[in-house]
């Protein structure tokens, strides 16, 4: 548990800065550092252990079923990893504190800060993959953050775009990678994968893993031609810089490397890919480096080719190569974090970092100077510091190479030609900084040193620095031998880090890379002038032309689908449906060889008839609307009378009342409308039309055919034989209604309710031409409720209210039911509007629909609630028999209360929607002449809402 | 007769479908409630083709599927307050747009009623 406490430290530290940020600076600091300080001490706790070759490891599983679990493990390589992140960490806090300004928020980045070293300390520690990779995400996106801290500044948001999209194209790559591997492996667990070593090597997607695997850490270590961003990420602020692009972020792509290296190195792709790309960027950064005037520029560069330089060593892949790698990883990190500190306290103290401008520090600011010295000769690779050590061992390994056979002399001479560089500089940034004459118009003046503890940083890793390069054995050696173990998967190689190995070819080598870059520092005058001629691309802009350019592409690709019309939506969308559907059909439904087919009845094919002339006389006559709708109902009652023919009375009873409802509708909707649609669609259109209602109908049918064909399964068994004993009733689609899927009935006459007080809504306040006349001319009756049909349609509502009441009552044991008849007694008072006119009605029956609506949904849903009185779970329904005089026994169901419900919202919502629009009509009616005045939407308010 | 069926059900989808793609509101209107004529007998054909069957317990010997039925029921009358839903929206579109087109432009002069 000690090892998940390391990464949730962090973690839980992030929230204390944002807290205690309020109380003060220092004190904002201090609490920064509490959560690094105990993950440091876990770790120093546990580093005698790693030494002895424990592996600490925790296991709890996540998501076993994806291959995701909290894994963590603590070998060799994530200890000297974990202290790097961690220790630098605790010294950036300390220096964020003074080089922050007043007016930037200090909790924010220290929360942030916190957040990355949580997340970097999960990539160091994960013992799987996946896990590996959600962390690795999760830097990318706080590096984003980070980045574009001040993100009132142009460039810090660009620099922040531009490296979450490289980087995180990166790790979907790395994603794609771990998943290929997963595959052979069959686990995400590093020890699976590192024991199928020689599986994956000699798969046969080994090339597409590798590449996938390098494209990620390439990306993350700004790798050639991935480099780019890094220097725009030099818009962070410095402590950003120091701690994530010289220390932790971008060494987590060189970590993946040697993480990854039991399991993918050792092959020619390997070799070929990994060396060349480190050998590409080394000597590109370094080439770089010199001629950058901005000295975070200088410094991002520099990065970039010692980035090179352990990409190489590790592309090299012999044992001592490997710890070659990870003492550079160690030694760059020292150097780069101080000198970017040191960088951040001239810009501090001079408000520049131009280093045209930045010069004969030395007077002003003696101690900054001496340590920022120190670290540039280090970088340089100087003797007696820790990055001669590493560089020694890199110019001896480049001497070792002979796979390439009589072409191996490319390695020592880039080597030393990058090392050329390196040394010029390192001494331009030496000179030109803290010599070269006076200062040029800085914005600060005069510079001083700045205030003691920021400096303290710096001149802890400059320590470091030297004792590592003085007494490397007493210091370095016991982290490098677990880091070399763990990568190597053996004993250390037979290796010595020496100050002096006597005279050899790459203590040769260095003193020709230091002549040489001290020559290269003295003709720089020639060079800087060919290097401004030759070499001015800023990638940044050619970046942002590129994701102009995809958003213009989006921008044309939305414009060509996204055309405003409805029409021509409806008919991509039938469109997609046929092709996504007919592709699925195209290799052909196994059609069953033996299933016999029912007889055709000369019956059902006279209605099949009728239906069709019905349906596609609704098609040829559509653009007469009140024909196409007198054929439309044909279709209606056809498809009620399937209904009965198929054993379905309830759903005949449904659909013949619905008929009649939806039918009086559509015509007094007519009435409002045009009556006569335009022939306004072109052939063209026709003709598209047809092909694609035809596809969409034989694919129906190609359905419908497949599914009649197809042995019969079926869970409504379990409802048969439940009905009566747990529902109560012998009607068992009225039982699944309001008992089984109780739940689902109320979802849909709570629908049923929106959807009629959104018609309301609808028609409040609206405003249409009435109509004088229809479609043929003729004008409309004034007195349209002829008396023989108003005298019948009285007679008839009792008796229909009866049968209503009767249907509704035997619903739980026989055809009918909630629905059904709230469905006819909607018909039956309809019928009285329809007869005797909405006043006639309005003035005898005085409901509020909406209240009745709403009343019914309440009712079913307090129902439902009920049961819980009684302890069983919503909706449980129950019945019992009752002895009542003179009927005699009757049985009762609580579901019968929750059929009311459903029975009342029909009612309530068909009124008001048909009572609603018929007023609408009706008042158009009136024996007064019509006026504009007559009809009003406040007409529609007052009365019977 | 499952041919036959088979031919209903794509009759009213392919008229359905035909009049969905039309540009006025009230054609549309009829192609919804075809296309959902259409989609409720394909549920309810999933219970198969059984004529002399009955959902009450007790009645008859052969049982008919109820839960197709159940879903069709409800699917009916939920069909219904979507189509009065879209026919009242129909509704106002003319009123705030002047046309019955779904676009909302009226492209050939529109023919008085």
């Amino acid at each position: 548990m000690t090892l998940l406490s390391i990464i949730l430290l962090p973690l839980l530290g992030a929230l204390l800065p944002v807290y205690t940020e309020r109380f003060g600076r220092t004190i904002c600091a201090y609490s920064a550092a509490i959560g690094p300080l105990c993950a440091l001490g876990i770790l120093l706790g546990s580093s005698a252990s790693v030494f002895s070759g424990h592996i600490e490891q925790v296991y709890i599983a996540w998501l076993p079923a994806i291959g995701l679990d909290l894994s963590l493990r603590l070998d060799g390589l994530g200890l000297m990893f974990a202290l790097l992140i961690v220790g630098i960490g605790l010294l950036v806090v300390l220096y964020a504190r003074y080089y922050l300004a007043q007016r930037d928020s200090l909790g924010k980045l220290y929360a942030l800060l916190q957040l990355f070293m949580m997340a970097m300390l999960g990539i160091v520690l994960s013992s799987n993959l996946l896990l590996m990779i959600v962390f690795w995400e999760i830097t990318s996106l706080v590096s984003f953050l980070l980045i574009g801290y001040w993100s009132d500044q142009s460039d810090a948001r660009k620099g922040a775009r531009m490296a979450l999209t490289v980087t995180g194209a990166g790790g979907l790559c790395l994603l794609a990678g771990a998943l290929l591997i997963e595959r052979i492996v069959g686990s995400f667990e590093l020890d699976a994968i590192f024991a199928a070593a020689d599986q994956i090597k000699a798969h046969a997607s080994y090339p597409v893993i590798l590449v996938l695997v390098l494209l990620g850490a390439f990306t993350k270590s700004a790798q050639f031609p991935f480099q780019f961003w890094l220097p725009h990420a030099m818009s962070a602020p410095t402590p950003v810089s120091a701690y994530l692009h010289s220390a932790t972020m971008v060494k987590a792509g060189v970590f993946l490397l040697a993480r990854m290296h039991p399991a993918l190195a050792g092959t020619d792709g390997w070799f070929y890919l990994v060396t060349f790309t480190g050998m590409a960027t080394l000597l590109f950064g370094a080439y770089n480096a010199l001629f950058k005037h901005d000295l975070k520029g200088l410094l991002a560069y520099s990065t970039i080719s010692h980035l090179g330089l352990i990409t190489m060593l590790l592309g090299f892949s012999t044992d001592l190569a490997v710890v070659a790698a990870i003492f550079h990883i160690i030694n760059h990190a020292t150097f780069k974090a101080s000198l970017f500190m040191a960088a951040g306290i001239i810009d501090h103290e001079t408000g520049t970092r131009d280093m045209r401008k930045i010069n004969g520090m030395w007077k002003y600011m003696p101690h900054t100077a001496l340590l920022a010295m120190v670290a540039a000769l280090a970088m340089a690779g100087v003797p007696l510091l820790n990055g001669f050590l590493s560089k020694e061992m890199f110019f001896s390994e480049a001497l070792h190479i002979e796979s390439m056979g009589m072409f191996s002399w490319v390695f020592p001479l880039s080597a030393t030609l990058a090392g050329i560089f390196s040394v010029a500089y390192s001494v331009r940034f030496i000179h030109d900084v803290f010599f070269n004459g006076e200062p040029v118009d800085l914005p600060k003046y005069p510079p001083h040193e700045p205030p003691r503890y920021m400096i303290v940083p710096v001149e802890i890793l400059v320590g470091l620095c030297l004792l590592v390069g003085i007494v490397p054995n007493l210091t370095v050696a016991p982290f490098l031998q677990a880091a070399s173990l763990a990568v190597l998967g053996h004993d250390m190689p037979d290796y010595h880090i020496a100050i002096w190995h006597g005279v050899n070819l790459p203590l040769i080598m260095s003193f020709v890379a230091l002549a040489g870059g001290l020559l290269m520092y003295r003709q720089r005058s020639g060079l800087f002038a060919f290097y401004e001629r030759k070499y001015r691309h800023d990638e940044k802009i050619m970046f942002e032309s590129r994701v102009q350019f995809s958003v213009r592409m989006a921008q044309m690709l939305t414009d060509l689908i996204q055309n405003n019309s409805l029409q021509r939506y409806m008919a991509l969308l039938i469109g997609a449906a046929v092709v996504a559907i007919g592709y699925a059909l195209l290799p052909g439904i196994p059609w069953p060889q033996d299933f016999a087919l029912t007889a055709l009845e000369p019956v059902s094919l006279l209605a099949a008839i009728v239906l069709t002339v019905g349906a596609l006389g609704t098609v040829l006559l559509h653009h007469n609307r009140f024909a196409a709708l007198l054929l439309l109902s044909v279709v209606g009652l056809v498809v009620s009378l399937i209904f009965v023919r198929y054993s379905a009375p309830d759903l005949a009873l449904t659909q013949i009342s619905v008929e009649v409802v939806t039918i009086v509708l559509l015509m007094l909707a007519l009435y409002f409308l045009p009556q006569i649609t335009p022939n306004e669609s072109g052939a063209k259109r026709v003709g598209r039309d047809i092909i694609l209602a035809t596809a969409a109908g034989l694919g129906m049918g190609i359905l419908t055919f497949a599914m009649l064909t197809t042995p019969y399964q079926t869970l409504s068994d379990f409802y048969l034989a439940n009905s009566v004993s747990g529902g109560g009733g012998a009607n068992v689609v009225n039982v699944i209604l309001v008992d089984f899927r109780g739940f689902d009935t109320l979802g849909e006459i709570t629908v049923l309710a929106i959807a009629a007080v959104g018609i309301y809504a609808m028609l409040n306040g609206l405003h249409l031409p009435l109509p004088q006349a229809d479609g043929d001319g003729r004008r409309w009756d004034k007195e349209p409720h002829p008396p023989i049909l108003s005298v019948m349609a009285r007679i008839l509502l009792p008796l229909a209210i009866l049968v209503s009441i009767f249907i509704f009552l035997r619903g739980h044991n026989a055809p009918g039911g909630g629905f059904i008849a709230g469905l006819v007694t909607s018909v039956a008072l309809i019928l009285q509007y329809l007869a005797s006119g909405t006043l006639w009605m309005q003035e005898r029956l005085r409901w509020r629909y909406r209240r009745v609506a709403v009343s019914g949904v309440l009712i079913a849903t307090l129902t439902g609630v009920g049961s819980w009185f009684f302890g069983y779970p919503f909706l449980t329904s129950t019945f019992d028999h009752f002895h009542i005089p003179l009927i005699g026994e009757i049985e009762l169901a609580s579901a019968m209360i929750f059929d009311t419900g459903v029975y009342i919202t029909v009612v309530g919502a068909t009124l008001l929607i048909l009572a609603h629009l018929g007023k609408l009509a009706q008042t158009s009616h009136s024996p007064r002449p019509p006026t504009s005045k007559a009809f009003s939407g406040a007409d529609l308010n007052k009365g019977d809402d | 007769m499952e041919i036959l069926i088979s031919a209903v059900i794509a009759i009213l989808t392919s008229c359905g479908v035909y009049l969905l793609l039309r540009g006025r509101t009230f054609p549309i209107i009829l192609g919804l409630t075809l296309l959902t004529y259409a989609v409720n007998l394909f549920i309810f054909m999933s219970g198969r083709l059984n004529t002399s069957a009955s959902t009450i317990i007790g009645v008859g010997d052969q049982y008919a599927d109820p839960l197709p039925q159940a879903l069709v029921l409800t699917a009916i009358v939920i069909s219904f307050a979507m189509t009065a839903f879209v026919l009242v929206l129909a509704l106002r579109a003319r009123a705030e747009l002047g046309n019955d087109h779904v676009d909302g432009r009226n492209s050939i002069e529109e023919i008085k009623s």
